[in-house]
């Protein structure tokens, strides 16, 4: 039998939390801690083994803020894109790959944090306070001249793009990774050898996808909101 | 829940899921058909190709995603249960 969204609910101090998503995010935390620390320890300046991976990820993520933010702004942007990409990627394939059924919880079961709406609605949020802070912070209350640009006809236009901007970033993850984790659970149920592998595949590639989506477009909207004239 | 209840939600869930892969659908095919029909004029461009049809193909599939959304919603946390 698959059920959806039964969670292990602790209280703290009177704050409702959802248990297993945490202990699955600080998981995930520790993941790129550890291997930031190690990639970092001992520079060489011609890389080798884990620095060049980690040389080769932040390339990546450089060019993804470059090309979305534009040359001029985008250096302070990177370090919050990169946390993006790599908390929503670790976490979809750390969902996907870790034998999560072998720990037993009194209520719930550990899969992908990015699972719950909670964690992709908290991203979005932030994404949408990030390219507010953005425009504010370089352009003053001018900012909210952009609502009423080109033609003030747009303006209802304008404020629901602001509304559907993370709803749309939020649904996206979360569906995305939902949908992965019920195909899979339903495919071992019918045929547990062999059928359900080209499914997973399939899910490993298309959730690393949606984490950089996420970040693209993430840094897509404080290029927007960063920008100068129209 | 009740009987008319539980009906119409899963009516409804196998609809939104069904009808939301259509549009999509079609639009992924389209893009692919010019993202090969680019690829054949001009091979060298198959990097920036690829990259710009993996991602236009992301955002059409988030499409079918909200219909997903809305049926797994019907059927596990359904508003009008019980």
């Amino acid at each position: 039998m698959i059920e959806v969204g039964t969670h292990w609910n602790w209280t703290i101090a009177g704050v409702h939390l959802h248990g297993q998503v945490l202990l699955e995010s600080w998981l995930v935390i520790s993941i790129l801690l550890v291997l930031s620390w190690k990639a970092t320890s001992s520079l060489t300046l011609i890389p080798k083994g884990i620095q060049n991976l980690a040389e080769y990820v932040v390339e990546f993520l450089v060019d993804i803020a470059k090309s979305q933010i534009g040359s001029k702004h985008y250096q302070s942007w990177v370090s919050f894109i990169s946390t993006l990409f790599l908390f929503i990627f670790v976490s979809n394939w750390i969902g996907a790959l870790i034998p999560w059924k072998l720990i037993h919880l009194p209520s719930g079961e550990l899969a992908a944090p990015t699972n719950d709406i909670n964690t992709t609605v908290a991203l979005a949020l932030l994404t949408s306070g990030a390219y507010f802070y953005a425009g504010i912070k370089s352009k003053g209350v001018r900012y909210f001249a952009r609502y009423v640009s080109p033609t003030p006809i747009l303006l209802p236009i304008n404020i629901l793009e602001d509304f559907t901007k993370p709803l749309s970033l939020s649904f996206r993850l979360f569906g995305n990774v939902v949908a992965d984790e019920l195909v899979v659970s339903v495919f071992t149920m019918l045929v547990p050898i062999l059928v359900p592998l080209p499914v997973m595949i399939l899910g490993l590639f298309a959730s690393s996808i949606q984490a950089l989506i996420f970040a693209t477009l993430a840094a897509a909207y404080i290029g927007e909101a960063l920008e100068e004239a129209h | 829940m009740e009987a008319i209840v539980s009906a119409a939600s899963v009516i409804a869930a196998g609809l939104a899921v069904g009808l939301a892969a259509i549009g999509p659908g079609i639009g992924q095919g389209s893009a692919a058909a010019n993202a090969v029909e680019g690829l054949a004029r001009q091979p060298e461009a198959e990097g920036k190709i690829r990259g710009t049809l993996l991602l236009s193909l992301a955002f059409m599939e988030s499409l079918t995603i909200y219909g997903l959304v809305v049926a797994l919603s019907l059927l596990f946390a359904n508003p009008f249960a019980g």
